[in-house]
């Protein structure tokens, strides 16, 4: 679903968020106090930080899979805090680290896509692949190379990590939506599937002009891809640099202030 | 040679009653790896649902129908006792089966067991009647033979509509259902219907073969479903043209064969439960070896 939404709407609007972890227990854990994001319509962010800075929790939270202590949590306009996650995922796409995650291994190709592509109307008894659309789907994956157009009835179980990633990320931004969530989607890739999977999320979210969120430990691809760069730390944001500024960033300039931080914490 | 041949006919009879209420059980188990025990409750109420109708005269096709609705919202109560209020899967199971007890009692007018002989039935109503009389002597069989094929049929078309691959996809990937917008504990519950919906659909196709319903005759069935399900997906299993639902009807007609073939070599009627166990074990360990085995051999085959 993707809804038409007033130019000066911010996409996401996350105000005053509050999240401890297992309160009043020893492993409490305050991820979030206070914190507040705003993304706009049509920026790519990435979005990087050290374990335990609240990265994925900030993605949970959008997605609706941890709910906040308090705060409110807006995407384009609209309050979602008492939207549950399959609620949430009608608008919001997210691809995981997990590349088994986002597709259905038992399933064909086929299947897969064609369950995607019947997203937000009813699941009931029409026929689940509708042959008329199959040339569309094979156009659909021809580009990405992999030679699944060939393989449309092979079970996803039997592709490569990287395939199946492609296969998700096409899946995902099948139907019209208004956010799409990357959750280190690459960091399970060996290095040629992940530049792949990269090039394809790059030309995927051009080509939909896609509101994206891409969650990172790559700093190279952080700096390269995207309009807008964030860097998470203790729950907080320490560096967020969009259009201009974000030229002041390089790898070398982002490992520096990362070691820094390191060592304020004292590890 | 004529001992031989009804011990067959028995075998297959037998095998196609509970052949249905193995897809039900594979629904539950396989696809949706749910170990749902709920079945030894759902077979006796279909069983019970169908005495109670063709006491009060219903036609015996409406009293199949009935029982596969009265198995569905058993299931149903399943569903909801995991889903909703988040009960374990095997106590949910255990929970119905043990109320469903006093559902079929109930139903059964306090009674626990109800014959109805010479009520109309399945075997003896409809085109049954219309069959030469050479092929009238196998009536059960026949008719048996064309419930399941129908039952089997209806369940290959269902896995391949919307509902039916997103039900697949729910046992294998939970996230996956929850990114195309649809609650995955609606999918679970859904299955569950269904699976209940069989195994008392498979009880009333008991019943009516037996003109009798018996609140006890629930007893051992999640074994007996589940090893035929084991049993024929693994035997099978290199068949790849082989749909699941036949694989596990052959399932269920084998494990038949091995138990007549135990009590002819003479063993006694009173171990009858404990050799379903003992095949049961039996069957889930050499289909995990041979599992284990393709697993290895394909792993070489890709290194």
């Amino acid at each position: 679903m993707q809804r038409l939404i007033a130019p000066d709407v911010p996409m996401v609007r996350m105000q005053n968020i509050h999240k401890t972890f297992n309160p009043d227990s020893v492993n409490e854990r305050t991820v979030f106090a206070g914190f507040s994001l705003t993304i706009w319509q049509g920026d790519f962010v990435s979005v990087i930080g050290s374990n335990g800075s609240g990265k994925t929790t900030l993605l949970n939270l959008l997605c609706g899979s941890v709910a906040a202590d308090r705060g409110c949590v807006e995407v384009a306009g609209e309050c979602v805090d008492r939207l549950k996650e399959f609620q949430r995922a009608r608008f919001i796409g997210r691809v995981y680290q997990d590349p088994a995650k986002g597709t259905c291994a038992n399933l064909t190709i086929l299947e897969n896509i064609a369950l995607a592509d019947n997203k937000g109307k009813p699941y009931w008894l029409g026929n689940g692949v509708n042959r008329r659309r199959l040339d569309t789907y094979r156009a659909m994956v021809e580009p990405l190379g992999l030679g699944l157009e060939n393989q449309m009835h092979l079970a996803v179980g039997s592709l490569s990590g990287g395939q199946r990633q492609a296969l998700a990320l096409l899946i995902c931004t099948m139907t019209p939506i208004d956010l799409l969530i990357l959750d280190e989607h690459t960091a399970a890739l060996d290095p040629r599937s992940s530049e792949t999977v990269m090039e394809l999320t790059e030309r995927v979210v051009k080509e939909k002009k896609l509101t994206t969120l891409m969650v990172t430990h790559n700093l190279r691809f952080a700096v390269e891809h995207g309009n807008r760069l964030l860097m998470m730390h203790q729950g907080e944001v320490v560096v967020d640099a969009a259009d201009e500024k974000r030229g002041d960033y390089s790898v070398d300039e982002l490992l520096r202030i990362f070691n820094e931080i390191s060592v304020e914490v004292g590890n | 040679m004529d001992v031989i041949l009804r011990l067959f006919v028995n075998v297959l009879e037998e095998g196609f009653i509970y052949g249905i209420m193995a897809m039900g059980v594979y629904i539950t188990y396989s696809v949706l790896h749910f170990p749902d025990l709920s079945v030894d409750g759902t077979f006796p109420l279909g069983a019970c649902v169908t005495a109670a109708l063709i006491l009060a005269g219903v036609h015996p096709v409406i009293a199949l129908g009935c029982a596969f609705f009265c198995g569905c919202a058993a299931g149903a109560v399943t569903g909801f006792l995991h889903v909703k209020l988040r009960i374990s899967d095997l106590l949910s199971g255990i929970l119905v089966m043990t109320g469903l007890w006093s559902v079929n009692l109930v139903v059964l007018g306090g009674r626990a067991v109800a014959p109805f002989y010479n009520k109309p039935t399945l075997f003896s109503t409809g085109l049954v009647k219309l069959l030469p009389q050479g092929l009238y002597l196998r009536r059960v069989l026949i008719v048996l033979f064309l419930t399941v094929v129908m039952v089997k049929l209806i369940a290959d078309l269902y896995y391949r509509t919307k509902s039916g691959l997103l039900l697949r996809a729910a046992g294998d990937n939970d996230q996956y259902v929850t990114a195309q917008g649809v609650d995955p504990g609606r999918m679970k519950m859904l299955g569950l219907m269904l699976g209940n919906g069989l195994a008392a659909l498979s009880g009333s196709v008991l019943a009516q073969q037996a003109e009798s319903a018996s609140v006890s005759s629930g007893t051992g069935m999640v074994v007996m479903g589940l090893a035929s399900v084991i049993i024929g997906t693994s035997l099978l299993r290199g068949f790849r043209f082989l749909k699941p639902t036949t694989m596990v009807i052959v399932g269920s007609v084998l494990y038949k064969a091995a138990l007549v073939a135990a009590m002819q070599l003479g063993l006694p009627t009173n171990y009858l439960k404990l050799l379903m166990a003992v095949l049961f074990v039996t069957a889930l360990v050499t289909g995990n070896a041979l599992d284990g085995r393709r697993k290895q051999s394909a792993k070489a085959y890709r290194a």
